[in-house]
This record gives C-alpha cells, structure tokens and sequence, in this order.
C-alpha cells in the first residue's frame, strides 16, 4: 500500500486516540446487542445528518486490505454515497467497489442490500435518531430508564393507535425491532423491508449516530424480531410489478417519476442488484436493449 | 535487560496498522464468539505479560481508561510499560477500572469483583484481559448466544476449574457484568456477556 501520500492526514482521518475511543465503544456495543453506547463523536469534515457517525465507525475498523462499498438508499451513484466513498479513498487510499459480495465493510445510509450478505463483511449503518423511544419521550433520562427498566409498553401503545387509525401499523420506515429478547432498538430508517434481512444476518452490523453520540451493534446470528401484535403480524412492503428494468421480484423497489403525464416506473432501490441482474441477462418491462452511448 | 530498557521498548513498531490488524481480529472475536483469532501480537511487553495481552493494550489502553493489573503484573514492569507506551493511570481500584490484565497461571479473581456497569449504562464495566495456557486442549465447552449461529465449542486451557460456574453468575446479570478476552501466544478468543457457557464431559 502506498503510505506516502498521507502524511497530511493520520489513516483514515481520524487520530488514534479517536480511534481507540470509538473500539472500545464497538466492542461494548457488540457484547450488549442493541445497547446505545455513548462515544464521543468528533467533528467531521463533513455536516452532521450527512453519515458522520457511520464515517466514524468505518473509519476506526477501516484497514489498508478492506474493500469498501458505500450505499445511500441503496444506491452506489448517488451524492452521499459518492462523497464518503471519495473521502476513505483519499484519506485512506482503501479500495473501493459497488459489488456487494466484493465488500468486505458495506457503509449504508437506510438500506440493506439485496444480495444475502456473508461471514466476515461488516454493515455499518449511518443513524440520525438513535433511540428509538425518542419521538414518544423526549427526555434522554427517562428513556434510558425506560431501556433499562425494559419498559417498552409506549411502543406498542404506538403501534396500537397506528391500528386504531388506520387499521394496520402504518410504520414503514425504521421500524421497531427487539434484539435478542432485550433491547428495542431502531434499525435506522431503513424500509421496514429490509428489518427481516437484519434477523440473524451472517454479517456483523454496526450503527453510528453522529450527531447523538451513540454507537450500537448487532452481531451475527443475532435475534431482531420486527414488534407486532399477535392479530397484526408483522409485515413487509409488496410490490405489484417486478423491477421494471431487471424484472426482480420480491426486492425494494424505488418509483420513479418519467414525464409530467402521470407516466412513472418501479426500479430496483439496490442499483448493484439491479445492474448485475441485467448484466447476466434479466429484462424489465422498460429494458433499454438498444446500444449504450457513453 | 534492564528495567528501563523494558519500559521503552516493545511498543507497536507501526502503531496505526498493527493496532488496527489487532483491533480487527479481537471485533471478528467478540462479534463470534468461539472463533479464534491468529495474529502476530507485534509488541513485547515486559514479562510476565504476554505478547498477545501487551497488544491488546496498547491498541485499547489510553489516559482515559484506568487499568487494574494483578499483583505479579502490578511489580512488573508493566505499569511503566503501559504509562510509557499508552498513557493509562493504573489502579487499584477494581470498581473503577476499564480494563484489567491477568497473566498466565495467575488467580482470575471474581468477576463480579470488577465493575459490573449499571442498569442505565450497562457498558460502564470492566474488560478482563485473561491469559490462559492455550486456547486447545483444555475442558470443552459448548457456547450459545449472539454471534454464534447454533453452537461452537471451545476448550481453553487454563481457567479456573470453577469458570463454567462463575461465567453463570456474570451471565445472570445481564444486560450489566464483565467481558472477556482470552489470549495465549498469537491466539486470542472471546466470550462477551452475552454468551452462554455449557460444560461438556471431557
């Protein structure tokens, strides 16, 4: 690996006092699932709401033999994705890919990808509200005591009245989980969707909330049950139509809106998903199979 | 050697990757518990503490983490050791130390001995650094919980003949109590607090 570039930065941004902060914090994280360990959250050269706290942590387990990936909403192209991926390559000359199985640490701002992930590669979720009790109690000391008291009656009051409105849970995003029978713990938001994917996953996952100085984890193998009640199970979002590009069924699809007419597409939300299936050949509805003019 | 060659010499050669090699191989550890980790420990810390815990140290051990030793490391060199290489203030204090260190062969006091965390901060608690002879070999133990897709088995050598019994009691109080990491020569496992520990017939 070429070191000699860095000189103006430690590796990987932050220094090594930050960094070993931010371990102690990790390994605290994963030894009690779905706790929010407070870590000192440093001031990054980006603004917070921009995935400082999953900049953080990839940045303390981050080494000169990983290969990062970086995602927001799914997507590998897009402006949060694109600048963060820049940042590693800069301040770490990491390399970089958009193949999910190539990744071995994955940054994601509010998805899961689609491809099942494997031992050995780590998420790392970007998170701005951590506490998942936070909108239903706004003081830190009662929700802590609330965690640690294991009283989660408000959320299924939550729930319940989403019920009583609507008829079904109308959470869609960054919905409730419970960890390993313990912590009730907000999966970021991610589409309610993805929460079955992060039920004993292979890969470890890490969440960082910058702004609220929070870090938590759950590790492989791991128990996430989505809340529900026993006459409205959980459920996941389906889709009518197949990816209109790819013709994936039973993935996480994205509207996009094609004219002023009412004309609009359902598209794979996972790009790399979507890329590598019409790479190997599968066809949507709206393919485009004419040549690519770059 | 002399004492104070001891002191100044063997920290990380180059503290930044060799830390985060170490790091990333203790994470892999704790997150699957059972796994072994194999890595060159790439310091020296003066005896009786070995390679692996000196690492270890050096890569979680700063000014902001008291650290308590056992009465054979705290004669040692080791508290200069540490102070010259890390920072860390060493105490006698098991209740407010963030680490702790047990050499080899030396008595693994009681766990609950050590800060458990409270209920509202379960993660203020001690990691307990032990040293066991090998991490084969020994009394097996069948292992459930996080991490652990549906059971591994380990046989460290060198715990207490009472380990299975103790780890119980530090597992009863979930989510507060101890974690460990366990390291012998270039090896190193760990068993977090949420592990559960089942003793097999040998």
């Amino acid at each position: 690996m070429n070191t000699a570039n860095l000189a103006t930065y430690n590796f990987a941004y932050l220094d090594e006092q930050t960094k070993r902060m931010i371990r102690r914090a990790i390994l605290k994280a994963i030894a009690i699932p779905g706790y929010q360990v407070p870590f000192a959250s440093r001031e990054m050269p980006m603004p917070y709401g921009w995935g400082t706290g999953g900049v953080q942590v990839t940045a303390a387990i981050l080494g000169p033999d990983d290969v990062l990936k970086v995602i927001d909403q799914g997507a590998d192209d897009t402006t949060n994705a694109v600048s963060i991926r820049a940042f590693f390559q800069k301040v770490a000359s990491v390399a970089v890919t958009t193949r999910t199985g190539e990744a071995t640490i994955i940054q994601t701002r509010h998805r899961i990808p689609e491809e099942k992930l494997k031992p050995g590669q780590t998420l790392v979720y970007q998170v701005p509200i951590p506490e998942p009790l936070r909108f239903l109690e706004p003081r830190e000391t009662e929700t802590r005591k609330m965690h640690a008291l294991e009283e989660y009656g408000l959320m299924h009051v939550k729930l319940y009245e989403d019920i009583a409105r609507n008829g079904h849970i109308a959470t869609t995003y960054a919905y409730p989980v419970k960890v390993e029978g313990r912590y009730v713990m907000d999966p970021s938001p991610t589409p309610k969707f993805d929460n079955p994917k992060m039920h004993r996953s292979e890969a470890l996952q890490l969440f960082g909330a910058g702004r609220e100085k929070r870090i938590y984890a759950v590790p492989p193998h791991t128990e996430v049950v989505s809340l529900d009640f026993e006459d409205h199970p959980f459920e996941i979002q389906s889709f009518e139509n197949p990816c209109a590009l790819c013709g994936a069924e039973n993935v996480y699809l994205d509207e996009v809106v094609l004219d002023d007419k009412g004309g609009r597409m359902f598209v794979c939300s996972d790009t790399d998903h979507c890329e590598q299936r019409c790479a190997s050949g599968h066809r949507g509805s709206l393919a485009y199979d004419g040549e690519i003019v770059r | 050697m002399t004492i104070d060659t001891l002191v100044f010499t063997g920290g990380f050669r180059e503290p930044v990757f060799q830390s985060q090699s170490v790091f990333r191989t203790l994470m892999d550890c704790m997150a699957r518990p059972g796994t072994i980790g194999r890595i060159a420990p790439a310091v020296l810390p003066p005896p009786p503490l070995g390679a692996m815990a000196g690492a270890v140290a050096l890569m979680l051990c700063d000014q902001d983490t008291p650290v308590w030793l056992t009465p054979g490391l705290a004669g040692s060199a080791l508290p200069a050791w540490l102070a010259f290489h890390a920072g860390a203030p060493v105490t006698d204090d098991r209740q407010t130390a963030r680490f702790a260190f047990i050499e080899k062969a030396a008595l693994l006091p009681s766990l609950s001995l050590f800060a458990q965390g409270t209920q509202d901060y379960p993660d203020r608690s001690t990691t307990i650094v032990v040293e066991i002879e090998a991490v084969e070999g020994g009394r097996p133990f069948r292992l459930t919980g996080p991490g652990i897709r549906d059971e591994a088995i380990v046989a460290p050598r060198g715990l207490p003949d009472l380990f299975a019994q103790m780890w119980s009691e530090n597992r009863r109080a979930f989510p507060c109590g101890v974690d460990l990491v366990l390291t012998a020569g270039e090896e190193i496992a760990c068993l977090p607090r949420t592990t559960v520990v089942h003793p097999l017939e040998a």
